[in-house]
């Protein structure tokens, strides 16, 4: 469990996280990145860019 | 083996493939291509003992930089920079389809909003306009009419970034409501889907349900022709049904399977690893005999 850095909610996290994840706050719907996992930090993730795809 | 991963975001897709390498045992190095550098002169110490690189960036232009760096240093990467440069772009991808015989959309380019507006009034309503770089649909027109043709140029000559201004028309193709996306490995499928909507965008980012396709053999070989053109590689093969036939609009370089994954029972990650091990092999044997 840690916080939405975003509205404060608490997220719970599943077990296989991994650095460089977007997980949604299901409280305000922010995407927030994960950074780190041991304990997991949480960042906004960054906006999308135009030139994303596949 | 030690498979580098370079990723902007960890998505589903770059989760099932991590799962199955390290299932395998393989050590698996994550590279953020946001905070790596690449430095012309040589390769960092960190990517010394890599044996093969999968490119999984979200951005295009990283993607092409750094596909480029990797062939520079001599490791192998998966895709390679020439199929991403052609991928990447939705001209080139045009192009190469053209010049392999692949059936593809009647495609025009033009770089001003008169000369594109001359091309959407030959194509006749409805036409399409798309942005030469961008993906999941983003950004895509439908045209209609006169009227809307001329806004829409207007838009995008006066606030778009300089590749808006390279209007790329093309015919509107009247699908079954649905495209299907084919994934393949060198040309070989290893799975596909039907991509359905009401809407006449059928981009499962946009939506659109899916659902498990089985090929035919006409189909299997457009497939390998298509990858063919762009220079092979893990591709996302789009085609759509002509009513006798098939069309093939696009290819992707970087192409997402979760969905896929989630339509079909094939063991996608699996298979696509299996490639990924092959590849390696190959890279090297080939560094080997050369070495010799």
């Amino acid at each position: 469990m840690t916080e939405c850095v975003e509205c404060g909610a608490d997220i719970a996290l599943h077990d296989d996280l991994e650095v460089g994840e977007i997980v949604d706050c299901t409280t305000c719907g922010a995407e927030l990145e994960v950074v780190d996992t041991a304990p997991p930090v949480l960042e906004r993730a960054p906006e999308l860019e135009e030139d994303w795809g596949e | 083996m030690q498979v580098g991963l370079l990723y902007s975001r960890i998505r589903k897709d770059e989760k099932l493939l991590l799962s199955e390498l390290r299932d395998r045992d393989h050590e698996v190095e994550k590279i953020d291509v946001r905070k790596q550098t690449f430095d012309i002169s040589g390769a960092p110490d960190s990517f010394a003992d890599l044996d093969i690189v999968i490119d999984r960036c979200l951005a295009t232009s990283r993607s092409l930089y750094a596909t480029k760096f990797f062939e520079a240093y001599d490791i192998p990467i998966i895709n390679s920079n020439e199929t991403a440069d052609i991928c990447a772009d939705k001209v080139k991808n045009s192009l190469a389809l053209e010049a392999a015989g692949v059936p593809t959309p009647e495609t025009t380019v033009a770089f001003t909003k008169d000369s594109a507006l001359e091309a959407i009034e030959k194509f006749g309503y409805p036409c399409v306009l798309k942005p030469v770089v961008g993906s999941w649909g983003r950004l895509m027109a439908k045209i209609d009419s006169r009227d809307a043709a001329e806004a829409i140029l207007e838009h995008k000559a006066t606030l778009g970034h300089y590749e808006h201004k390279v209007f790329y028309v093309q015919e509107f193709v009247e699908k079954p409501g649905r495209d299907i996306r084919v994934l393949a490995i060198d040309g070989e499928p290893v799975a596909a889907m039907a991509r359905s909507s009401d809407h006449w965008l059928t981009n499962a980012a946009k939506g659109a349900e899916t659902d498990v396709f089985e090929l035919d053999e006409e189909a299997k070989a457009l497939v390998e022709d298509a990858s063919d053109a762009v220079g092979g590689g893990l591709l996302g093969v789009d085609l759509m049904e002509t009513g006798d036939s098939y069309t093939v609009h696009e290819v992707n370089h970087t192409v997402e399977f979760k969905a896929l994954d989630s339509a079909v029972e094939t063991d996608v990650a699996g298979t696509v690893v299996d490639w990924i091990e092959r590849k390696a092999v190959a890279a090297s044997d080939a560094e080997l005999e050369v070495t010799v």
